[in-house]
């Protein structure tokens, strides 16, 4: 049983107590958006209330207290994943604006045409389609590591995928689309046994476990704030400092400068070398609170009442008759990817709709993975810690009503 | 309440033309056909059209989509089979307007009045629109043959 207590913790989320179509919601849909506690809502309201300015700039009172909280809140994202230093931590605007940065910024310079990138066939669009103009502009190679049925990564060619002429390997921590959770840390060994540097999509592995950058030994690792309960609009590229250092800005413009006049441009060191222009600084702060919370919960405690979840709502929903489970990893995080017989996920979607649970249907911005299981869409319920095992109840009750409806 | 309105949606109509799709086959004697696609729930589709003249002699579609746009497609074709692209355009016109929610006589639908439990369901309207956008693209197309995106 869980150490948590649930009934207190979704009094933190007030959007959880409605009805919808005269039934209580059942928010299921956390792998596409978290809900937000008090706690992130009161931070960022109350930033715009006492202590709104703008940061690095200006002596007075409310821009110091403005810069002390931003940046608090890069300490904070610091210490959650374990980074060595603040300078490491740079804020963008999510993982996808991220991906984007490294592969601009870090890559592309030293990318020569016949180069290649690695990726897997599980990745989320945001960590294939970066990659894929990237060698539109330079005449570099995308190779993909292959799935098996079960969906986990076949990691059978790895090291023949791992070339001389392999510049990066980005692979994503947790699939958003089957809930896998990829073997990253021996990856990133098997990389760098070739000094080839690997960057980490974690945007679903930071909500539902401990992630330490120095154990796993990245080189880049990002994700989003809004998908663990913080605002949108705001998220973190971790990157070792000395491959940080050596990169060239990614965008020009206020902030990121020492000193600017026509001739000559000097600039700013990190992080803020790669943060132009007046940043998200509520949602920074909102980002802070988040971590405030899951830390005062415990990480593993909300990972294990998730995990706990996560085999009560498979072991249920395997026992429904013309079910079918999309991904099933031996090590999954989150996510419920199913098939209802005969019924296409889109209708699924709108039954559930009418009975209040929220889940997402479609190809979940993953369209490589339907394509290898032959499927447009699937139907995907993902947990978060606030949720319960009455929800997992209503999602099988769901289920039998949408097979009643298309019997 | 709320039950009702799946009702409304999934109608003994529908669910039948979803699992038993009329005129769902190829048509190697199209002189008019259009690709049609939802990229956003996957939902894919070719509507053929064999025009004698003015008038729409067979009509046919295949694809795979949810059970609305499946139904809808199929309800269609069943629709429009003799119909001269002149009475085509006019039931094109009033089915959109139905699924929009704007009043319309449904005496003049006939059977595809089924389709207006839709308009409830806002996020399922493209659906429900996506074979008659297609059907459209086709008629249009001065080419024998061509391809067109939704
Ligand atoms: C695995 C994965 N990577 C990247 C992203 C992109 O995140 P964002 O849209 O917040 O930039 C997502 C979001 O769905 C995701 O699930």
């Amino acid at each position: 049983m869980s150490v948590l207590d649930l009934a207190a913790i979704r009094q933190d989320f007030p959007i959880l107590h409605q009805q919808i179509n005269g039934h209580p919601l059942v928010y299921l849909d956390n792998a596409a958006t978290s809900q937000k506690p008090n706690q992130v809502i009161d931070a960022v309201a109350n930033y715009y209330r006492q202590d709104n300015a703008n940061v690095h700039r200006g002596v007075h009172r409310l821009s110091q207290r403005a810069t002390d909280a931003y940046e608090g809140a890069r300490d904070k994202i610091r210490d959650f994943v374990n980074a060595q230093s603040d300078k490491e931590i740079i804020f963008v605007r999510g993982a996808t604006e991220a991906v984007n940065l490294v592969a601009q910024s870090f890559v592309r310079p030293q990318l020569q045409a016949g180069d290649e990138i690695l990726i897997s066939h599980m990745e989320h669009h945001a960590n294939i389609v970066p990659w894929q103009m990237l060698c539109e502009q330079t005449g570099a190679k995308l190779n993909v590591i292959p799935m098996t049925k079960v969906g986990e990564l076949d990691l059978s060619t790895l090291d023949e995928l791992l070339t001389s002429k392999t510049k990066i390997m980005a692979i994503g921590h947790v699939s958003n689309a089957l809930g896998t959770i990829n073997p990253i840390k021996d990856m990133i060994a098997r990389a760098h046994a070739k000094n080839i540097p690997v960057l980490v999509d974690g945007a679903q592995a930071v909500p539902h476990m401990i992630v330490d950058v120095q154990d796993l030994d990245c080189d880049f690792y990002v994700f989003s704030g809004h998908k663990m309960f913080a605002p949108t609009g705001i998220g973190a590229l971790y990157g070792k400092q000395t491959l940080l250092e050596a990169m060239s800005p990614w965008q020009g413009g206020g902030d990121m400068i020492l000193s600017v006049s026509f001739a000559h441009t000097e600039y700013n060191e990190l992080p803020y070398k790669f943060e132009a222009g007046t940043p998200n600084i509520s949602g920074a702060i909102g980002l802070g609170a988040a971590i405030d919370y899951m830390n005062n919960l415990g990480i593993a405690n909300l990972a294990a009442h998730e995990h706990a979840l996560l085999i009560a709502a498979t072991e249920k929903v395997t026992a429904l008759p013309g079910v079918r489970i999309i991904g099933t990893a031996a090590q999954k995080a989150s996510v419920l990817s199913f098939m209802i017989e005969g019924v296409h996920p889109h209708d699924v979607g709108t039954i559930f709709d009418q009975q209040g649970l929220a889940i997402r249907t479609g190809h979940h911005c993953a369209q490589p993975v339907m394509q290898f299981f032959g499927i447009p869409a699937t139907a995907r319920a993902s947990f978060a810690f606030y949720n319960t095992f009455d929800e997992i109840d209503a999602l099988v009750g769901g289920i039998k009503k949408v097979q009643e409806l298309f019997a | 309440m709320s039950n009702s309105d799946l009702r409304d949606l999934y109608q003994e109509v529908i669910m039948d033309h979803n699992k038993k799709p009329r005129n769902f086959r190829d048509m190697t004697d199209a002189n008019h056909l259009a690709h049609g696609n939802n990229p956003l729930c996957g939902d894919t589709l070719v509507v053929f059209l064999k025009l004698n003249g003015d008038v729409i002699e067979d009509v046919s579609f295949q694809g795979s989509g949810c059970a609305i746009s499946v139904a809808s497609a199929s309800l269609m074709t069943e629709a429009l089979k003799g119909k001269t692209l002149a009475e085509a355009e006019t039931l094109y016109e009033l089915v959109h307007k139905q699924m929009t929610g704007e009043k319309i006589d449904s005496s003049s639908l006939g059977k595809l009045a089924v389709l207006s439990g839709v308009k409830e369901f806002p996020a399922r309207v493209k659906c429900a629109t996506l074979s008659w956008h297609t059907l459209h693209a086709a008629m249009d197309s001065d080419h024998d043959i061509s391809v067109s995106t939704e």
